[in-house]
């Protein structure tokens, strides 16, 4: 009896899991055995460069620059698809239009709820 | 190899092979080990040392680090930004009591199997600075030192030296019984304690575990 043509694909499929488990099955054997784990409070400090840590490593990072993010969405986005949208602004269809207007309605959205919120406002 | 080939001792099963009789195999291809050597050979060969500086001896650290000395040789190349990745901790240069802690406390968050060189006058009693109210007289009062490098700064050449020295430590090292790593000892490996700044010096002085001053006994008595 033949085997299949592809049985060769499950042999390396299983060799392929079972040599690095095998591996990491040593590995762990080793560090049961020789690498006894010695935890301790300055050992598991959150920060590892001789200062002691000071609060949680736990905190709320305070995003500020999503504005920046938003309002450069708005003008760069639009530009550069507003660039190609005149190139072909003669040969579009009825439907490319209606979605390209969909398109910059959502960006002016935007605009107006930054504008509307005051922070185009240098300050 | 010219050595002409010792003669081979007669054979004895309990004993562990002699070296004659491993040269003497490995002239015929057979390489002869043990678990605990190839363990030992392979961290002796890449003994990771915390990226960290103290003083002038750090400039000659960062020389035999580089092309010139070539710490690279020894696979000590690897200087690593992080404790949790570090096997040596070299103290190279003066450690001031406002710095002491934080060594302390650097050597307490690397890994075990680990080891600690107090390189240079400053870090083994203070050096020239001993008399400064603000230097600590030695690093070896707060943690366990493995080896001392004399000079001030010692050269590159020392410190490769040392790190042989540490190698052939590492290598004579079991993984059992009494002559293994303190990790591997019942009990073994607690952390040092971080000293804190008291009103006029580190409290505690010194980690009575690794250090205690030198008791004066006077004679006489009789």
């Amino acid at each position: 009896m033949n085997p299949h043509p592809y049985a060769f694909l499950a042999v390396f499929a299983a060799a392929a899991v079972a040599f690095p488990l095998a591996l990491l099955a040593v590995a762990q054997l080793w560090f049961k055995v020789f690498q006894p784990p010695k935890p301790g409070p300055v050992k598991n400090a959150i920060y590892e460069c001789g200062v002691a840590p000071t609060g949680d490593a736990w905190i709320q990072f305070q995003a500020h620059y999503y504005l920046y993010a938003i309002l450069f969405l708005i003008f760069d986005v639009e530009v550069l698809f507003l660039l190609p949208f005149a190139v072909v602004f003669t040969s579009l269809s009825a439907g490319a239009l209606l979605a390209m207007l969909a398109f910059i309605l959502l960006l002016a959205e935007g605009l107006v709820w930054a504008w509307h919120r005051g922070h185009l406002e240098w300050r | 190899m010219s050595d002409p080939a010792a003669p081979p001792s007669p054979p004895s099963p309990p004993s562990p092979p002699t070296q004659a009789e491993r040269d003497e195999l490995r002239r015929h291809g057979i390489l002869l080990t043990s678990l605990e050597e190839l363990y030992n050979w392979g961290r002796s060969h890449s003994v990771w040392p915390l990226q960290f500086g103290l003083a002038c001896c750090a400039i000659e650290m960062i020389a035999a680090s580089m092309a010139r000395f070539d710490i690279a040789r020894f696979g000590s190349e690897v200087f690593r930004p992080s404790p949790r990745q570090a096997d040596l901790l070299i103290v190279s240069g003066t450690v001031t009591k406002k710095m002491a802690p934080q060594v302390v406390r650097l050597w307490n968050q690397m890994p075990e199997p680990k080891y600690c060189i107090a390189m240079g006058a400053c870090a083994i009693s203070g050096g020239p600075f001993k008399q400064g109210y603000n230097v600590l007289k030695g690093i070896d009062r707060y943690i366990p030192v493995d080896l001392y490098i004399p000079g001030c700064p010692p050269r590159p050449e020392a410190l490769l030296h040392g790190l042989m020295q540490l190698q052939e430590k590492i290598r004579a090292q079991t993984i059992s019984g009494p002559e293994a790593p303190r990790h591997l000892q019942a009990g073994g490996a607690p952390e040092c304690a971080v000293p804190d700044f008291g009103a006029h010096d580190l409290q505690p002085p010194q980690n009575p575990e690794v250090w205690r001053p030198p008791t004066i006994i006077r004679g006489g008595g009789a």
